[in-house]
This record gives structure tokens, C-alpha cells and sequence, in this order.
């Protein structure tokens, strides 16, 4: 497996927002690299506004990146025109943080809407399919329902049916286990497991919950202020003895990430003179 | 002192950016609004949603409209013995000017605020980015057929106004003030022109149709996708179009009424 050249693949990307003037604002990214292959379950883990979600956006070409590219099968995203980008997106299948469904439209429509916008099949095929998805993710009984109707975790599944309504390719899970109750967490990591392998596809998790990622992926990355400090197979992460990881996996106050947004002395901000 | 020159200049960048911005949005608008008449149901749905909806406001405001213009008109025409002109007034007070303005902004309060809300929360709630990612243009699928929804029932709302705007006229001037009913219709009949009059305000309507609904899918699209954004927003949405509106009909008055 090693010797395939990997599917995605982002080099030395640095990137920070743009602003209206033509400046540009805080640094997210600097010198990221990070490698998916086909059939591999990687996890990108750090703590928030540590640049992860903005990975996913510049795979996705909704970003551009400042240095460095980001190719996906071979092909630089960022050197697309709109036709391209939208080839690449057809390919991609992303779970957003919230599920991001679409309120005016049922739970079957929001599964059925890839569909129906990509490709020709008719309404009984279309069905057909979109209650395999819904299956897939346990709610075809809720087909009927709007998203107003259902749970935040339903929402997420639901969203989940509709991005593998086309079979991706890659699949990016945005924080995927943020807010779900453990029944519906553990059953959310084996499916996304079950669905990286049943589709060969290549998969990226963003998340910061160490220990449900790390049973089911198979590498990680772990990003701090933009770069990546460290990387290996869940094994070599356990066994790592990095602070930066240490601190993570521990769940610590104490370490290299600071807990607190910079500030001035406590004791000054509260008017008190030493 | 310096603090201050910048802000002003802060202010034209931004505001000149945001023009630039608005009239790249309208050219990607007209690009792909191909799929609001390939799938003209989308487009259906929307006009539905949006010209159906604001038909109570539209006949209950042209109903009031046109008894004013009848007791108005009826108060000042009688001064001058021309009581039987009444028709003629109601008539090409409402086609040419009320008919399209109030429409349009009654529009504006109407449907183009609900478009911007509309668009807003989806932006807000990350539905425009879930599109996109689906190699879905929310421009196409979202933006053009609420446009074209908005362009088309504009002019049919407009004539429903006018329309009963002159029933209104006719309430009050033959029903109940007593005007000679045949010269309040043949008045109206030989004074308004087909093309000069109802067709100079069916142009209007149409312009103010474009207008409004630009406004209010620009404001949408482009607004904080915050609870906060999605007010402001759809503030924005009613003042600018109903500035334009106002602005856009003085100049489209001057062109055609001026001539003759």
C-alpha cells in the first residue's frame, strides 16, 4: 500500500483569510503537509482554532491556500476552473459540523437532492437508492420528517446519508461526534469505519475526541497553531510521549496548548495593584 | 483628525467593493439562471411562494388606494365642473405611477424580506457551503429562480393593484358619490393608451421586479451569516430597494413622460 501515491495529498500549505483591502489577517495554516490514501480512515485532531475545519474547506476548493497545494488524485484543486472544481466535488462527500440540511425539504428529498441534481435516474431508482442510504444510517423510518422534526443527532445522520448519496470517493467528517449521546456515538464511529471500507474511499475526520477516533482510524495528525506537531498509527499515538499529545489524550490544563486566550495579568485586569 | 480621513475612506472602499461586488453577482446571476427555466418548476415553486402570498397585501392595499384616488380626485375634479374625468384619473394615476410603485414596495416589505431571511438562514445554518460541496451552485439553484420568481410576479402583482385600484375609483366615484358610470368607463376608455400608458407601467414593473428581488437575494447572499447578519440584512433589503425603487421611477417617469 505504501508504494501507491496517495489520493489526497496537501503540501507545505499555508493559508490565512483573506480580507476586503487585499490584506491578509491571522496566520490559520503554515507549512501543512498531510497524505490520504484510498481505503485509509485518517483522523485530524487539535483543539479549537487550530486551523482543522479550514483543511477540510481548502480540500474542498472553497479556500485558496497562500503556498503550497492540495491535490486530490492527482489533480491540484486549486488549479481548477469552476467546471473542474465541480468534477472534483462530485467525487467528495462532506459532513458538516451542524448537518447543514436543508430545512425547506424532507429527510428523503435532502438524501434524494445529490441525486437528483447529478443525475438522470428516475424517481424509482432515485428511491430505491435513497432508502439504502437512509438504512445505512438507520432512519428510514424518519423519511418523512422535516429537519425541524428531528434531533441534532438524527440531523447529522440524515446529512451523513446525503454525503454518500453519490458513493464518494473521499469523504470529510466535520467534528462528526461533537454533541452525539455514546450510543449514538459508537454506533456513528463503526459506521463511518464500515462505509470508509464497503466504498474504498479515502476518509478524513476532524475531530477532537481522542479516544472514539483513535479505535477507528487508521492514522492521525495532530495540528497546533497551524502546523502539524505530530503524526502516526493510533499505536504510535498512545505510546507517543510528545507533550503536546500527552496533554491531549489526557485532557490536561497543564502543557504546550494554552487554555486561555491570551491576556493581561489576572490580578491586573481585575484593577488590583500588587 | 487622521483616524477620521481613513474612516471615510474606509467607507467609500467598502461601500465601492460591495457595488462591485453586487454587479459580479448579477452577471453570474444572469449567467446561470438557465436552470430556473430548464427546471422552470423550481421557478414555479417560487413564484407560488412568493407572488401567491403577497396577494392579500397587493388587492387589499389597491382596493384602499383606489377609494382615496376616487374621494381625491372626485374633490378636486368637481372644483373644475370635469367630475366625469374621474375614471381617467383613477385610471392613469394607477397604471402609469401607483400601480408599479406601491406594488414594488409593498413587494419589498412583502416577499423581498422573507427572500433575504430566506437565503440568509441558509447561509447561516451552512446550507449555501453544503451545496457548494455538492457541486451544486447555490447561485443556480437557490438565487435564479427566486430572481426570476420575483421578475415575473412583480407585473402580474401590479395589474392586480391597478386593477382593482380602478375598482376601487369606481366604488367610490359612481357608487357612492354618484359620477355618470358610462363617462367614469368612457373617459377611462378614449383618454388611457394601450401602449403610452399600460405599457410604459408594465415596463416600470418589470424594471422595479428586477430590482427588488436583486436587492433582496444580494442582501442574503451576502449578509453576516449570524442571527444578528440576517436582521440587518433584511433592513437593508427594504430601505435600499425601496430607494431604488423611488429613484429608478423618477427616472424612468422623466424618459418616457416627459416628451410629449
Amino acid at each position: 500500500m505504501p508504494s501507491s501515491p496517495p489520493f489526497v495529498s496537501i503540501q507545505g500549505v499555508s493559508f490565512a483569510y483573506p480580507t476586503l483591502t487585499g490584506t491578509t489577517g491571522r496566520q490559520i495554516l503554515s507549512g501543512v503537509d498531510l497524505d490520504v490514501r484510498r481505503g485509509q480512515l485518517v483522523a485530524l485532531m487539535g483543539g479549537s482554532g487550530s486551523g482543522k475545519t479550514t483543511v477540510l474547506r481548502l480540500l474542498g476548493g472553497q479556500v485558496r491556500p497562500q503556498a503550497g497545494t492540495v491535490t486530490i488524485d492527482g489533480q491540484d484543486v486549486h488549479a481548477q476552473d469552476v467546471d473542474g472544481l465541480y468534477a472534483l466535488r462530485r467525487r467528495m462527500g462532506m459532513l458538516f459540523q451542524f448537518g447543514a440540511l436543508f430545512t425547506d425539504m424532507s429527510v428523503f428529498d435532502n438524501v434524494a437532492f445529490p441525486l437528483r441534481e447529478h443525475t438522470a435516474l428516475p424517481e424509482s431508482a432515485i428511491r430505491d437508492l435513497v432508502l439504502m442510504k437512509l438504512d445505512a444510517v438507520g432512519l428510514r423510518g424518519a423519511q418523512a420528517l422535516m429537519p425541524a422534526e428531528i434531533s441534532g443527532g438524527m440531523s447529522r445522520r440524515v446529512a451523513l446519508a446525503r454525503a454518500i448519496a453519490l458513493d464518494p470517493q473521499l469523504i470529510m467528517y466535520d467534528e462528526p461526534f461533537a454533541g452525539l449521546d455514546p450510543i449514538s456515538l459508537g454506533v456513528t464511529a463503526n459506521l463511518i469505519r464500515r462505509l470508509n471500507d464497503a466504498l474504498g474511499a479515502a476518509s478524513i475526520i476532524v475531530t477532537h475526541d481522542v479516544h472514539e477516533s483513535l479505535a477507528i482510524v487508521d492514522y492521525v495528525y495532530f495540528l497546533a497553531e497551524g502546523r502539524i506537531v505530530a503524526c502516526g498509527t493510533p499505536d504510535e499515538i498512545r505510546a507517543s510521549d510528545l507533550p503536546y499529545v500527552r496533554q491531549f489524550i489526557n485532557g490536561s490544563v497543564e502543557g504546550p496548548v494554552r487554555f486561555h486566550y491570551p491576556a493581561p495579568e489576572y490580578a491586573q485586569d481585575l484593577g488590583l495593584r500588587a | 483628525m487622521s483616524a477620521f480621513i481613513r474612516g471615510i475612506g474606509h467607507a467609500f472602499i467598502d461601500s465601492v467593493a460591495k457595488l462591485g461586488y453586487a454587479a459580479r453577482l448579477l452577471l453570474g446571476l444572469l449567467q446561470e439562471s438557465g436552470i430556473a427555466f430548464r427546471r422552470f418548476r423550481l421557478t414555479v415553486a417560487q413564484i407560488h411562494f412568493i407572488g401567491n402570498y403577497s396577494l392579500v397585501i397587493i388587492v387589499v392595499s389597491g382596493l384602499f388606494v383606489g377609494f382615496v384616488l376616487g374621494l381625491q380626485g372626485y374633490n378636486t375634479l368637481q372644483r373644475y365642473g370635469s367630475e366625469q374625468a374621474l375614471g381617467l384619473l383613477v385610471t392613469l394615476s394607477l397604471v402609469r405611477e401607483l400601480g408599479p410603485v406601491i406594488t414594488a414596495l409593498l413587494f419589498a416589505g412583502r416577499a423581498g424580506t422573507s427572500i433575504t431571511a430566506e437565503i440568509g438562514l441558509m447561509k447561516a445554518g451552512e446550507q449555501l457551503s453544503a451545496m457548494e460541496m455538492m457541486a451544486v451552485s447555490p447561485v443556480a439553484r437557490v438565487l435564479a429562480p427566486r430572481f426570476w420568481a420575483g421578475v415575473i410576479s412583480m407585473p402580474l402583482l401590479a395589474a392586480m393593484f391597478s386593477a382593482v385600484g380602478v375598482f376601487g375609483g369606481y366604488v367610490v366615484g359612481v357608487v357612492l358619490i354618484g359620477v355618470d358610470e358610462g363617462a367614469f368607463w368612457s373617459q377611462m376608455q378614449n383618454g388611457v393608451d394601450w401602449l403610452e400608458d399600460v405599457g410604459n407601467g408594465v415596463i416600470k414593473s418589470v424594471v422595479f421586479g428586477v430590482a427588488v428581488t436583486f436587492v433582496a437575494v444580494f442582501e442574503g447572499y451576502d449578509c453576516q451569516p449570524t442571527p444578528e447578519g440576517v436582521a440587518r440584512a433584511t433592513t437593508r433589503t427594504v430601505v435600499t430597494s425601496s430607494l431604488v425603487v423611488l429613484a429608478l421611477d423618477f427616472v424612468l417617469t422623466a424618459l418616457m413622460f416627459s416628451g410629449t
